[in-house]
């Protein structure tokens, strides 16, 4: 596919596949390249391995991010995503691994020091246990904040809600009360797969079976 | 760690424990809503921890539930000292995802009010340094440039701070001729002119140099470690601009240099933001003098919407408006990180996309995150008062760091 888009362009990604699983070896998973990004999937527990080799074998000298996401159909519903940055190979690099709740990923924090917070953002938002950091605390919520935010099934308005109270003279945390339901606008073309279903419809899947 | 102390003739006290403090949540030094416990051993900081997130609005999981242009706005509110700079890395990211080629004089726009971003942004930055470690006029004066700046952006956009005006695609509207002639002016005469007059001020400054110089010192191992970006990293004298090395949109036919530092201290950082002005201002005038005329947005109607003279005409710009505007474009599935030179450092959104009109997950990469997180080694050891120094160079803005 040609280019046309004027996105960052950095080194090319010919042959970085092969290299590096090969030079992997079974740690990695999967491997793919996809809009000009590289991602290799890596084993949950040879994350720090396979990490340790390619900061210090294939030059990829800095942790820019890490993010989590949440996929809740799958069996481990989130994916936990590096991004390596090489500067002097001017390349950048994707590595994932695929953890549900109840399976810490290793941490990282002996290859970087600053993955420390970049783990807390991960466990508080989506409540991914990394084994071995140690300082593991919420970090973007409240303090004394319950579950984990960004996961798909928490609500967009949150459970709780807060005000400051002329009676007890402080902050009092309450149920959150919507004067209005939130509304989510659904605009996909009724052509294309958004399936409503009416007052009646059922009646008419009655008559069929 | 304890101090024994002589006898002391007046008070009695002979030993000094350790105590913590509260620096924020509402510090004026602190540049927004940041809560720092710090350990100090007399005044000097033995340890700080960093509580951030007081700022914490969930942008993340909002634009998940919103169409890929309902969430451009958000954006500009996470740094709002330099909203463009945001918004590139964003519609960046978008057109990597949909492959869209975006006609070259809006590529020359982007980076001209991208680079009067950076302006703008280190003019606060700068400004608030001085400040923070006792000097109020170069504040005003830089001020002054600042108020033009955003005066660019309203005649440009409409709105002085958020401006909302990179789209996926191209730019909202077109510029008229006379903003871009002003432009030139006021590079070629009040820039220069207030700039220079309020940096003679500090830049020899002794006491500006004795409360900088050798404070926080950083290794250039220590430098990537810490994954500093931006000026931090060419602070400590590594030579890495994504505006080089990864050029986008129209940077790769820019001249322009690179500033580092020597000796990696706030003083350094400071000096590397001062010369990017200068360089900013030198890109800007490339930007005016090379700019084509020509279309200011892509011409695919799936992505971009036509302009309401189209509308009034054709059936079909009609429908597409209405779609674009309702519905909103569909993305290709498939996940980009997408990163960018913003005046901070590295800005970078990674996005997924599922196919549908909404993004599955938009991470944002805040500068200051791994900034602030290397609070703690660059301070310990100095004194209190060099705590401001350092989180002045750092350039930390909570909309961002808390997202």
């Amino acid at each position: 596919m040609t280019v046309l888009h004027s996105a960052p362009k950095f080194a090319s990604n010919e042959g970085v596949i092969e290299t590096l699983s090969a030079a992997l070896g079974t740690m990695v998973e999967a491997s793919k390249e996809e809009h000009g990004e590289v991602v290799l999937t890596v084993a949950r527990d040879q994350i720090e391995n396979a990490l340790r080799l390619l900061r210090d074998h294939h030059e990829y000298q800095q942790l820019m991010e890490m993010a989590g996401v949440d996929y809740p159909s799958r069996p481990e519903r989130f994916e936990v995503v590096y991004m390596l940055l090489s500067v002097t190979k001017n390349h950048r690099l994707m590595v994932k691994v695929n953890a549900a709740e109840s399976t810490p990923v290793p941490t990282v924090t002996t290859l970087w020091p600053n993955a420390g917070w970049l783990e807390r953002e991960v466990f508080d938002m989506y409540g991914v246990i990394f084994a071995g950091n140690p300082d593991l605390r919420r970090i973007l919520t409240d303090y004394g904040f319950e579950g984990h935010p960004f996961r798909k099934d928490f609500p967009l308005t949150g459970h709780v809600e807060l005000r400051y109270s002329e009676e007890d003279q402080r902050v009092v945390y309450e149920p959150v009360k919507l004067a209005q339901d939130l509304r989510q606008f659904d605009f996909m073309s009724p052509w294309e797969g958004a399936e409503y279903v009416l007052p009646g419809d059922e009646k008419a899947e009655g008559d069929k079976a | 760690m304890s101090i024994q102390l002589e006898q002391s003739p007046t008070t009695g006290d002979e030993v000094i424990t350790n105590y913590t403090i509260n620096f924020g949540p509402q510090h004026p030094a602190a540049h927004g809503v940041l809560r720092m416990v710090m350990e100090l051993d007399g005044e000097i900081i033995e340890r700080i921890d960093p509580h951030v997130g007081l700022l914490h609005r969930g942008t993340e999981k909002l634009i998940e539930h919103k169409t890929y242009l309902q969430a451009l706005p958000y954006f500009d509110r996470l740094d709002y000292c330099s909203p463009l700079g945001m918004e590139h890395s964003y519609v960046l990211a978008v057109e990597k995802l949909l492959n869209l080629e975006v006609p070259i004089r809006a590529q020359y726009l982007r980076v001209l009010f991208a680079e009067l971003t950076r302006i703008c942004n280190h003019m606060l930055n700068i400004g608030s340094h001085v400040m923070d470690v006792g000097a109020m006029t170069p504040n005003l004066w830089l001020f002054e440039i600042r108020e033009d700046c955003l005066n660019f952006f309203e005649r440009a956009s409409g709105a002085r701070m958020h401006s909302a005006w990179f789209r996926p695609g191209g730019v909202h509207q077109d510029v008229p001729l006379k903003l871009l002639t002003d432009i030139a002016d006021w590079l070629d005469t009040r820039l220069p002119e207030l700039f220079e007059d309020a940096m003679s001020l500090v830049v020899d400054n002794r006491i500006f140099k004795q409360r900088n110089v050798d404070i926080a010192l950083v290794s250039k191992e220590d430098a990537l470690a810490w994954g500093f970006s931006g000026p931090m990293i060419r602070g400590a004298g590594i030579p890495w601009d994504i505006r080089k090395s990864q050029p986008y949109d129209v940077y790769d036919r820019m001249d322009f240099e690179i500033p580092v530092g020597t000796n990696s201290d706030c003083y350094d950082r400071f000096m590397v933001r001062v010369e990017e002005v200068r360089q900013s201002a030198k890109i800007m005038k490339q930007c005016l003098a090379q700019m084509p005329e020509g279309p200011i947005a892509s011409s695919d109607r799936k992505v971009v919407p036509p302009k309401r003279g189209e509308m009034k005409q054709s059936m079909e710009s009609l429908i597409h408006h209405f779609k674009l505007y309702t519905e909103g474009f569909h993305v290709p599935a498939g996940e980009v990180y997408v990163a960018t030179e913003s005046p901070k450092g590295e800005f970078g959104v990674y996005l997924v996309s599922d196919g549908s009109n909404k993004p599955y997950r938009c991470k944002i990469r805040p500068t200051a995150f791994s900034h602030l997180q290397a609070m703690d080694f660059m301070s310990k050891g100095h004194m209190l008062p060099d705590a401001t120094a350092i989180l002045g160079a750092i350039d930390v803005v909570f909309g961002e760091c808390d997202r």
